[in-house]
């Protein structure tokens, strides 16, 4: 993939797993059908433009971006189970990336989300939004409050719901990291009757995206924790790296 | 046994589903009070260099419909050819521009639209002058991993013919999915890029 004079330090991704990802075409998922490419992907070495990623500075977050208890609320706090999600958003090489994007968006206490599209009869919570933003710190930490959201039925087979789960887009150092994924939560057995959840060809890959409860880090009388790490692609320019990456 | 090479496992991707709207951009379905503007809606600043240009166009499934409910980013160099952002070791880009932008597709007639500029050349990885492209990235209800694909110009055809990726690309008649013509009758030039998921136009993506 690359030439000869290319520096092993040049910067490039490790190779995408797709085993490990979900395929495109998953009938189980009705949707993916009809907008799954058939064709083989063109196979491409990291160029400069996939190895390059836009910036976003702490300075566009709203003191409460990472709030949804409080980011929509009028006449008082939303329904629902208080918890807060933390974690680290790290890379193939464990190396925490810093200055990470992380947007999230989620149905309400009832199952609910605020859109238009929506049809599931639980009630709008007048108090809560459903969406959020963090950029990580030098540690590649991130967090937010939150209630814990609701599962909800959706059109697929007739009676199919999803389990409890909140939407995550990622944000790293190159466009080649960018990444949508969803987080459940620990217990939940109505993850593995999901039928997009199950287009993950393994449980191992799966239970990457499973939450832990996280009892010492629960505030007593206040709130959850819940603990989730989101690993991006790593490359070979971070193995050999001693500087944080934060430029 | 070997010592373990102690890697991680990328988080496996699941799709934004159909309300990823809600949390990329939440004004523009009526969510307001939480961010002044959706992220990646803004224009350009006068400010940045370069040949203002529209890109339009759609996203189709297998059946030939239009998907309504698809969100487009796409990462592109400016008019010099350099990247803002992380990643650049070249020179500095022009400070005024972010090369990134995002917009949902219509809801109603599942049109995409940016108003940016036309990016410069830049060097594939062994040296060798890319054509000016822009990146594209497709996620929606149904799509289980985002799509990556580039817009090519359609009046850049002496560098597409010589472009290191766009030659790589064996089957020949598929080099156009990744094309877009231009039309200067609004008196703004504008580039059309339709995308096929599926079917006989599939787009190339790429698996980068
Ligand atoms: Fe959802």
């Amino acid at each position: 993939m690359r030439n000869d004079n290319a520096s092993y330090q040049d910067g490039a991704f490790f190779q995408r797993d797709r085993a490990w990802h979900p395929p495109a075409f998953t009938p189980e998922y009705k949707t993916s059908v009809l907008r799954s490419p058939q064709k083989a992907l063109l196979s491409l070495g990291n160029t400069i433009s996939e190895m390059t990623g836009p910036v976003f500075g702490h300075d566009m977050l709203g003191p409460l971006d990472n709030d949804l208890i409080r980011n929509y609320a009028t006449t008082g706090d939303p329904i629902g189970p208080r918890i807060i999600v933390y974690g680290r958003v790290l890379d193939e090489n464990a190396r925490p990336v810093p200055g990470a994007l992380v947007e999230f968006w989620q149905a309400n206490a009832g199952g609910r989300y605020r859109h238009k599209k929506e049809t599931y009869l639980a009630a709008i919570d007048p108090n809560f939004g459903g969406c959020g933003r963090t950029i990580t710190d030098e540690e590649g930490r991130y967090w937010f409050r939150t209630i814990k959201p609701g599962a909800y039925p959706w059109p697929n087979g007739v009676n199919d719901w999803r389990p409890a789960h909140i939407h995550f887009s990622v944000f790293g150092h190159a466009f080649a990291q960018r990444l949508i994924t969803q987080m459940y939560f620990e217990g939940d057995p109505m993850i593995w009757q999901c039928p997009i959840v199950m287009s993950i060809p393994s449980r191992e890959a799966v239970e990457t995206l499973v939450a832990a409860l996280d009892r010492a880090a629960s505030l007593p009388m206040d709130t959850l924790a819940y603990k989730f790490d989101i690993v991006l692609r790593g490359s070979r320019a971070t193995m050999f790296e001693n500087r944080k990456e934060g430029n | 046994m070997v010592q373990k090479l102690g890697r991680l496992k990328e988080s496996p991707s699941q799709t934004a589903g159909p309300y990823v709207h809600i949390g990329t951009n939440p004004n523009f379905i009526g969510i307001h009070g939480l961010y002044a503007a959706d992220l990646g809606s803004e224009t350009v600043p006068e400010a940045v260099r370069g040949e203002r240009i529209v890109v339009t166009g759609r996203v189709f499934d297998g059946g030939g419909n239009i998907l309504k409910d698809a969100l487009i980013e796409i990462w592109q160099a400016d008019a010099d050819g350099l990247y803002p952002g992380r990643g650049e070791h070249r020179g500095a880009a022009d400070p005024a521009f972010t090369g990134w932008a995002r917009q949902p597709v219509d809801g109603v007639t599942g049109d995409f639209r940016f108003e940016t500029i036309k990016p410069g050349s830049a060097p594939y990885f062994d040296g060798r002058p890319m054509a000016p492209h822009i990146t594209f990235w497709i996620v929606a209800r149904g799509i289980n991993i985002g799509l990556h694909t580039r817009l090519y110009f359609g009046d850049e055809e002496e560098a597409n013919a010589t472009d290191p990726v766009l030659t790589r690309i064996e089957h020949r008649g598929r080099v156009p999915t990744l094309i877009a013509a231009r039309s200067d009758d609004s008196g703004q030039p504008t580039y059309t890029f339709d995308i096929h998921l599926q079917g006989d136009k599939e787009t190339v993506f790429f698996d980068i």
